[in-house]
């Protein structure tokens, strides 16, 4: 992993991020408190601020730092989880240097198994797990497999889409939603959504690098 | 809204600056990140740590002081702080025995406070109360709710603590009160978070939230208004199903207001409960009526039950010195 790409996930995320307000703050407002895009917007105008801090340092520092900000400054219980995801990334890069894309879909894995572990959650509960836990498995999989790099962003693309779509007929067990029972069906959960925006995006980045 | 507010973003700070300069001689303040300990550090005991969202005052930092808390790490409105916090603030106050923290149940707080304990340099433990019988799942939630009992496991755990006690020993009486206590909660009305603006929940003249929590969450049901007997014997009998005393049991009981509903009404409320509670042959020794754990300016009120042994009952009379409980021998 470079820390170069991860500077530039973060700007393209926060672009993506900001653009999607309307839509993210109307799937909370059906089936959450509606502070969704409001903390996705501060953890991003958090790491942006960062990029000068992290420019210098090696990819695991700047994935544990992004990990120990977010945890201060998103807060609630998406803090905890979001910081999880990059602390365990962290210390997986730090373990050995990730490089191959097989390397990556495994820390990728270790970190989605983190936030399971931390939220005592899994598949099916109508969480942002639902687009994660099948990108993971796509992700180690393909790249197990040795499929092309595109094959891999395409296939996790796809399966990201897919998995968020799954959470519109489900009922919430976790999260704020879990109290609507049925009432939450029909709605696709936010979280669910910010996650598969930002996997799409990170992929897009990632094709773009593969291509150049 | 019409609350007695500057700007919005400022109220915590300023709550919070307020609060320690009015109880200087008791707690100092740290605001980069927010925490509270007592004004002198105490020596050669558990540190006990609690905190939580802001909005429950006088919890958590009402009760930093002499046989209670050593430090309390208070969030923004209703949501759980952070792990920097109580990493802070236990920096600040282990003494060489460890650290305990007391946390309510739910979610946020739950998972903030577990990557605090991990990241701790000195060893830990965590009580969770879990005390309101009213929902088993609820918005905030999985599993029970820590509501009024909070405030019973910190005084007994505190008073332990300052015996020297070890953390497994304070540990281990925090899960037994927690264990002996439950709570039933009632909203007349619904409260409004400053940066909401608007009460969280509609509700008419003539209905009541039985089983509500302290967030102005969904309790068990919408019921229609009716006289303060029938309501507490709904949540007695609620309370009473959940702990299943034996006859002639030694209870504490305490009536908590969330806020905006007057004493008047909260000894009424206590009359009644005690009342209630010799009728079923149990035996009131020990009572705490008035605001412990409030909901913002919510109008409504809890009944907590906590079944006493001789060391419960010991640990609840010893001294305590803090800005919200405060009694000598």
């Amino acid at each position: 992993m470079r820390t170069e790409f991860i500077l530039e996930a973060i700007t393209a995320v926060n672009d993506v991020i900001l653009h999607s307000e309307t839509e993210l703050e109307s799937l909370d407002r059906e089936i959450g408190d509606g502070d969704h895009f409001i903390n996705l917007k501060r953890g991003c105008t958090t790491l942006l601020a960062m990029r000068d801090e992290l420019a210098s340092l090696p990819p695991a520092d700047v994935l544990q730092r992004i990990g120990m900000k977010l945890l201060s400054t998103i807060g609630g219980a998406s803090g905890p989880l979001i910081a999880t995801f990059f602390m365990i990334m962290a210390k997986v890069e730090k373990a050995g240097d990730i490089s191959s894309l097989s390397e990556i879909a495994a820390a990728f894995n270790a970190s989605v198994e983190g936030i399971k572990q931390r939220g005592k959650a899994n598949a099916g509960e109508k969480t942002m797990l639902d687009t994660l836990i099948p990108v993971a498995e796509t992700f180690n999989r393909l790249a197990a497999a040795n499929a092309t790099p595109l094959e891999i962003f395409n296939a996790i693309q796809q399966t990201a889409e897919q998995g968020m779509l799954s959470t519109r007929d489900m009922i919430a067990t976790k999260g704020r939603a879990a109290f609507l029972g049925e009432r939450a069906i029909g709605h696709i959960d936010p979280g669910a959504r910010s996650s598969q925006i930002i996997i799409h995006t990170i992929c897009e980045l990632a094709k773009q690098h593969h291509t150049a | 809204m019409k609350k007695f507010i500057n700007q919005v973003d400022d109220v915590l700070a300023e709550s919070l600056t307020g609060f320690a300069s009015a109880h200087a001689n008791i707690v100092s303040l740290n605001l980069e990140p927010h925490f509270l300990t007592r004004r002198h550090k105490a020596e050669n005991k558990v540190a006990i740590i609690s905190g939580g969202g802001s909005g429950h005052e006088p919890l958590h930092g009402g009760y930093i002081g002499y046989g209670m808390l050593d430090a309390a790490c208070p969030g923004h409105v209703f949501t759980s702080p952070s792990p920097d916090q109580m990493l802070a603030a236990a920096e600040a106050v282990h003494a060489g025995k460890g650290v305990l923290f007391i946390v309510k149940n739910y979610a946020g707080d739950v998972m903030n406070f577990e990557m605090a304990a991990e990241m701790l340099p000195f060893e830990s433990a965590t009580v969770l109360t879990s005390d309101d019988v009213a929902v088993e799942n609820s918005t905030y939630t999985t599993g029970r709710r820590g509501v009024a009992g909070t405030v019973i496991v910190e005084k007994v755990v505190g008073s332990l603590a300052e015996t020297g006690a070890d953390l497994a020993a304070c540990k281990a009486l925090g899960d037994k009160v927690n264990s002996r206590t439950a709570s039933m909660g009632v909203a007349l009305t619904s409260c409004t978070v400053p940066a909401a603006g608007r009460p969280t929940f509609d509700i008419g003249d003539t209905e009541l939230e039985m089983g509500v929590g302290i967030h102005g969450e969904p309790g068990r049901r919408r019921e229609p208004m009716r006289n303060a007997d029938a309501i507490v014997a709904d949540m007695v009998a609620a309370i009473l199903e959940d702990l299943k005393p034996a006859a002639g049991s030694e209870v504490l009981l305490l009536v908590n207001g969330f806020a905006a509903t007057p004493l008047m009404e909260l000894y009424l409320l206590y009359n009644s409960a005690a009342k209630l509670l010799q009728d079923k042959g149990l035996n009131v020794t020990r009572s705490l009526v008035g605001n412990y754990i409030t909901a913002l300016d919510m109008a409504g009120a809890s009944i907590t039950i906590c079944l006493l042994d001789d060391e419960i009952r010991q640990h609840w009379d010893s001294p305590v010195h803090t800005a919200a409980l405060r009694w000598q021998r």
